[in-house]
């Protein structure tokens, strides 16, 4: 039997949440052309499916009321580059809510990247404008598995759940697996898409002979690794990277640095480049490919070979 | 007797509460009893004490609040805990925000009274929100500097687009800090609602204009009030920019001077504050 993709089953969640669980989604241009690349069912206000005026500061303001009144909204930001304008009032009130007051305002937010010519704010992911806050959870699911493992979680929670999410997975019908050795040279920590470009530059590598480890982190915030993950960085001979499709000033230098503390091993970054995206493919500012993230290890093993 | 004249007296009373409370704070934080920054409402007490006697009178008993950082009278007039707000203020964990939210960003979770996270203007997308969510009668409390903030203005236009039974209650007291209405725009909040196509009114907080005001306006519409008010204390802590300050309340404890409300009132406030100060 075929898999589900990842679109499909972001779409069946939200219709449950709509038509099962009694909450609403809320967003800019839904309904428009796509239905936010196919991932929310055809529903309408009477529904549940809240069409908002185009004021995004308000509308995550808009988002933290109905959370408050018990809506638990999927709150959807089709660009994460809009989180400039959204963010404010989620992070300073629905992430505080329960801490100053004791009154739970729980939201799903649903910040969707992409890039490739789509210039300076719409491009990449953004999660690390809500990291450095207290009171959040934030997750970038890029897998069936991980998505359904997510929304369940914050059902039963009463946070404020972020969701990095990116159109380029939404076809992705494949549940990854760690690739974990015992006695490895290298480990990678990829984030969001970057994942599917580190399969392929494990891949590459492993061609080369290199023993390369491969840890998939969808959990970001608070950070979970387990004691084999820790254990494959312990071991790895030249040390590890983390890779993110965010800039690297925020969760890719906080993880390396988590990373490095607790294993005493080098860890080094990767993402997008310190410059802004233009349109056009020359100056475009895109995440780390397979054949780049193949270049950095390569040049981290030979700066360490001496 | 009109409706207003019935309930006079009720709101001089809320009134009086209000002023006792704000001008215990004020002691406070002279004597340094209080050490955290304050925002004093006394001058503004007529706006919380008409608009909770009037929805009092009009049975408009389920309810939710949302206030900004100036918001002691209103969490008063409205039948906020006094012991828990007291408790706050001295920096307990017993107050009724834990403690966590001071002055600014006081709750009073048995009426229904929202805290403020300190971001000017917030709770109007926030108020509209849980109206959309609810569908609850809301107040939504604002200065009329944090009225200016682009996402208030948002949320009165959502707010009548969605026909919400929500009212903004602007207490326009002039000043943003120390700054006047007259060099940040040259607009008025109840043109701008208007705008909107919500129900709007400009009015004094005189409690007799008011009440009048508030006879006009839909409970299950959308409405703004932009109330002029004046500010007796500083914009944080104790201290007075203007001596010469109109204040209302003067008029009223003229008015009832025999009932000793005012007296009663005081002391009242310095017996329970005493009693929370011995038993943080």
């Amino acid at each position: 039997m075929q898999q589900k993709s990842l679109r499909q089953t972001i779409k069946e969640i939200v219709y449950d949440h709509l038509k099962t669980n009694n909450g609403i989604a809320m967003g800019q241009c839904l309904s428009a052309v796509g239905w936010v690349g196919g991932t929310l069912p055809e529903l309408y206000e009477e529904d549940g499916m809240i069409e908002l005026s185009m004021a995004d500061v308000a509308g995550g303001g808009f988002a933290v009321g109905s959370a408050l009144a018990g809506k638990r909204p999927i709150y959807i930001i089709r660009y994460q580059g809009f989180n400039w304008f959204n963010a404010p009032i989620i992070i300073n009130y629905a992430a505080k809510s329960k801490e100053i007051w004791g009154i739970p305002c729980p939201i799903f937010v649903r910040s969707i990247a992409m890039e490739g010519g789509i210039g300076p704010v719409a491009g990449s992911s953004h999660h690390s404008i809500y990291y450095r806050m207290p009171g959040i959870k934030i997750f970038s699911p890029m897998t069936p598995n991980e998505y359904s493992t997510v929304y369940k979680e914050f059902m039963a929670k009463e946070e404020v759940f972020y969701i990095s999410e990116h159109r380029k997975s939404f076809d992705n019908q494949e549940n990854f697996e760690n690739i974990i050795n015992e006695k490895a040279d290298f480990t990678i920590f990829a984030i969001s898409i970057t994942r599917f470009s580190a399969i392929k530059a494990h891949e590459a590598l492993s061609k080369l002979g290199y023993v390369i480890n491969l840890i998939h982190l969808w959990r970001l915030k608070p950070l979970i690794l387990n004691e084999e993950e820790l254990t494959s960085l312990k071991n790895s001979k030249y040390g590890g990277l983390v890779l993110d499709d965010d800039y690297v000033d925020g969760i890719a230098k906080a993880i390396a640095y988590e990373l490095m503390c607790n294993t005493k091993n080098n860890v080094s970054v990767l993402g997008l480049k310190n410059k802004t995206a233009g349109f056009d493919k020359k100056v475009d500012n895109l995440p780390p490919s397979s054949e780049e993230i193949k270049k950095e290890i390569l040049r981290i093993i030979n700066l360490n070979k001496g | 007797m009109t409706d207003y004249k019935k309930n006079e007296i009720n709101i001089f009373n809320k009134a009086c509460l209000c002023r006792a409370f704000e001008k215990k704070v004020y002691k406070a934080v002279k004597n340094k009893e209080i050490t955290i920054p304050v925002y004093l409402s006394a001058g503004q007490e007529y706006i919380a004490s008409t608009i909770a006697t009037y929805l009092d009178f009009k049975k408009q008993n389920e309810k939710q609040i949302f206030i900004q950082h100036r918001g002691h009278s209103t969490y008063l007039a409205f039948g906020g805990k006094l012991e828990l707000l007291i408790y706050e203020l001295l920096g307990s964990t017993k107050g009724c925000a834990n403690g966590m939210g001071g002055s600014a960003s006081i709750q009073g979770k048995d009426i229904n009274l929202f805290g403020h996270d300190g971001l000017m203007g917030s709770q109007g997308p926030i108020a509209t929100g849980a109206c959309f969510g609810n569908k609850i009668f809301t107040l939504c409390f604002a200065g009329d500097a944090a009225a200016e903030e682009d996402y208030f203005l948002a949320s009165i236009g959502w707010a009548v687009t969605k026909s919400l039974p929500i009212w903004f209650i602007v207490e326009d007291n002039n000043l943003s800090i120390l700054t006047e209405k007259k060099f940040r725009r040259n607009w008025e909040m109840n043109n701008v609602a208007k705008g909107f196509g919500m129900q709007s009114f400009n009015v004094d907080d005189d409690p007799k204009a008011l009440w009048e005001t508030l006879e006009r306006a839909s409970l299950n519409q959308p409405a703004l009030f932009n109330i002029n008010t004046k500010r007796l204390f500083w914009h944080a802590g104790a201290g007075i920019d203007n001596e010469k300050e109109f204040d209302r309340h003067a008029i009223y404890i003229d008015k009832y001077k025999n009932s000793k409300k005012q007296e009663l009132a005081d002391q009242m406030i310095e017996e329970i504050w005493e009693k929370c100060s011995k038993n943080l």
